[in-house]
């Protein structure tokens, strides 16, 4: 792993309101202080309209913040001149897989964003090449977007990120859209280029089963962090995230039922397996 | 349904005329569109529609793709030929019906409109059926820079016609599904005239719409996040070489022209 000292985006005393809308309603967020480590694998959960997409346009430059600032490398985000730059660092996968492919093939999807590059030809094929063998997606290459299934979509947008060599790699509910398979082969790829290549992942998404993966998971509501800490900590507090109307893992659920039967169970497990070895290892003692 | 609409006529194929670069098809085309319009003699007119088949051949594209294309212009081909042999007078007389004549002019200017016409059209063929529709975009652009210069975004409009071409599937496939949602609601889109069905088409052109604007919404958002930005300089994945066989077609297509004025055919 990675080792997770540098910082690779912060963002201070964030806050952004949609001026202009009819209503002058609370801002879209508030007060937010965040910071993402080089290689840190970060997921963002909240209710809906908590301000999670948000905040995930500040950290690319996409929005730029009413108040406060986002340092990404270096860079303020405000600084529109270097922009590009940081679009560069900091790719972005959207929910809607068909709504980001731009081009008519697979390959020239993911030179897409190399071409906005100004690369020479050559670097750009012999980039799209790495990068479609590293995701598994040679033989698609020449097929055509709207032929793909949905995963295969998203890992497409995923490869065209890539390309560009990112540091860090901003996912909207990126399989909100998608089938179990699908979803399994979006965070498989994420995961392996967060412990392979060191790429920082900001993850927003609705799936507590997919949160888990994270090394810190940030709660978000009504446009204010509401809580940050590691999953096992963050999932075990169910008073909170029912709160919020979220909910915890299968497992944290299903534990937080089998102890208020009385069963003494480990406290913050997260994964199925963990509950499985707890429930055993209460019956080996009784 | 939707898979015949992204290949646009585009049939994949890597015979010569596959290979040629996109930007010599389309100039090619052009010069024989306007060596078959200086050509007033049946000798040139039926050398140049042995010249498509020719290529035809060589392409190795089936020929019922062809005669499909054709059909549109059957019609029009049929009124031409009707217009021209009853009222186009000279030479002599070989038909007449009560107060219909048709005389030998009107069937030799008849059939060589028509012969134009279908080689024309074959030529034009010749091109859609061997070049994606993105180089044909590209190969089309091409040749509409100079108009940057008076102010037009001619990189933009390319941009823009390489995404409607991404979409126009996808759109297909999202008016399908909306069609099927108002079937299931009781909609009726099959039955009734043509009025009738026409307006049937409304409660699908709504939605379609909405959801185009908010694709295109989507999709500016991802492009900008992709480094994408008016204006800018872009590079190609594969860049457009000119090699050899391009350089040759087009010497033979000038060549063809050449002799064509020269003897005058």
């Amino acid at each position: 792993m990675v080792k997770q000292s540098e910082i690779m985006i912060e963002a201070r005393a964030l806050a952004y309101d949609y001026s202009g809308e009819e209503e002058p309603s609370s801002p879209a967020l508030s007060g937010v202080n965040l910071t993402v480590h080089r290689g840190e694998y970060l997921t963002l959960i909240g209710p809906n309209g908590s301000g999670k997409t948000t905040l995930l346009k500040l950290l690319n430059a996409l929005l730029t913040p009413s108040d406060g600032e986002v340092i990404v490398e270096g860079i303020s985000t405000v600084d529109e001149e270097r922009t590009p730059q940081i679009h560069k660092i900091c790719g972005m996968i959207f929910q809607n897989p068909d709504n980001q492919l731009v081009a008519t093939t697979v390959e020239e999807d993911i030179a897409f964003g190399l071409e906005n590059l100004a690369l020479p030809s050559v670097e750009i094929r012999r980039r799209v090449v790495d990068v479609a063998g590293l995701l598994g997606l040679n033989h698609l290459l020449q097929k055509p977007p709207h032929m793909l299934s949905g995963g295969e979509k998203q890992r497409v947008a995923i490869a065209g990120v890539l390309a560009m060599q990112p540091g860090c790699i901003l996912m909207d509910e990126p399989t909100a859209m998608l089938d179990p398979a699908g979803r399994n082969d979006v965070i498989e790829t994420v995961r392996m280029l967060n412990r392979d290549q060191g790429i920082s992942v900001v993850h927003v998404t609705h799936f507590p089963e997919e949160a888990v993966y994270a090394d810190r998971v940030v709660v978000l509501d009504q446009g204010r962090m509401v809580r940050q800490g590691p999953p096992a900590e963050v999932f075990n507090d169910l008073q909170l995230l029912h709160s919020l109307g979220l909910r915890g893992t299968t497992a944290v659920e299903l534990a937080a039922m089998l102890r208020e039967d009385g069963f003494a169970l480990q406290p913050q497990l997260l994964h199925c397996r963990e509950l499985v070895e707890s429930l055993c290892s209460l019956e080996l003692k009784s | 349904m939707s898979r015949s609409i992204t290949m646009g006529q585009y049939l994949p194929g890597n015979s010569f005329i596959h290979l040629l670069n996109p930007r010599i098809k389309v100039l090619s085309l052009l010069l024989v569109l306007f060596l078959l319009f200086s050509i007033q003699t049946y000798t040139g007119l039926i050398s140049l529609f042995l010249v498509v088949l020719i290529l035809i051949a060589v392409a190795r594209v089936p020929f019922r793709y062809f005669l499909r294309g054709l059909r549109p212009i059957l019609y029009i081909a049929l009124f031409a030929l009707v217009i021209y042999f009853f009222f186009t007078r000279g030479g002599v007389v070989l038909l007449r019906v009560g107060i219909i004549t048709v005389e030998s002019e009107g069937v030799r200017e008849g059939l060589f409109v028509v012969t134009r016409l279908i080689t024309l059209v074959l030529f034009s063929l010749l091109l859609t059926l061997t070049t994606t529709p993105l180089s044909l975009t590209y190969g089309m652009g091409y040749f509409l820079k100079p108009l940057r210069y008076i102010g037009l975004p001619t990189e933009e409009v390319a941009m823009i016609m390489a995404i409607s071409l991404r979409f126009i599937p996808t759109l297909m496939e999202e008016s399908q599904r909306l069609m099927r949602a108002q079937i299931a609601r009781g909609a009726d889109f099959e039955t009734g005239s043509i009025f009738r069905r026409a307006k049937s088409l409304v409660p699908l052109i709504v939605p379609l719409f909405v959801s185009a604007f908010r694709r295109a919404d989507e999709l500016a958002l991802a492009m900008e996040a992709r480094g994408y930005r008016l204006g800018a300089i872009r590079t190609r994945m594969y860049e457009d070489t000119i090699a050899p066989r391009d350089w040759m077609v087009l010497a033979i297509t000038l060549a063809l022209i050449a002799v064509t004025f020269t003897i005058g055919l």
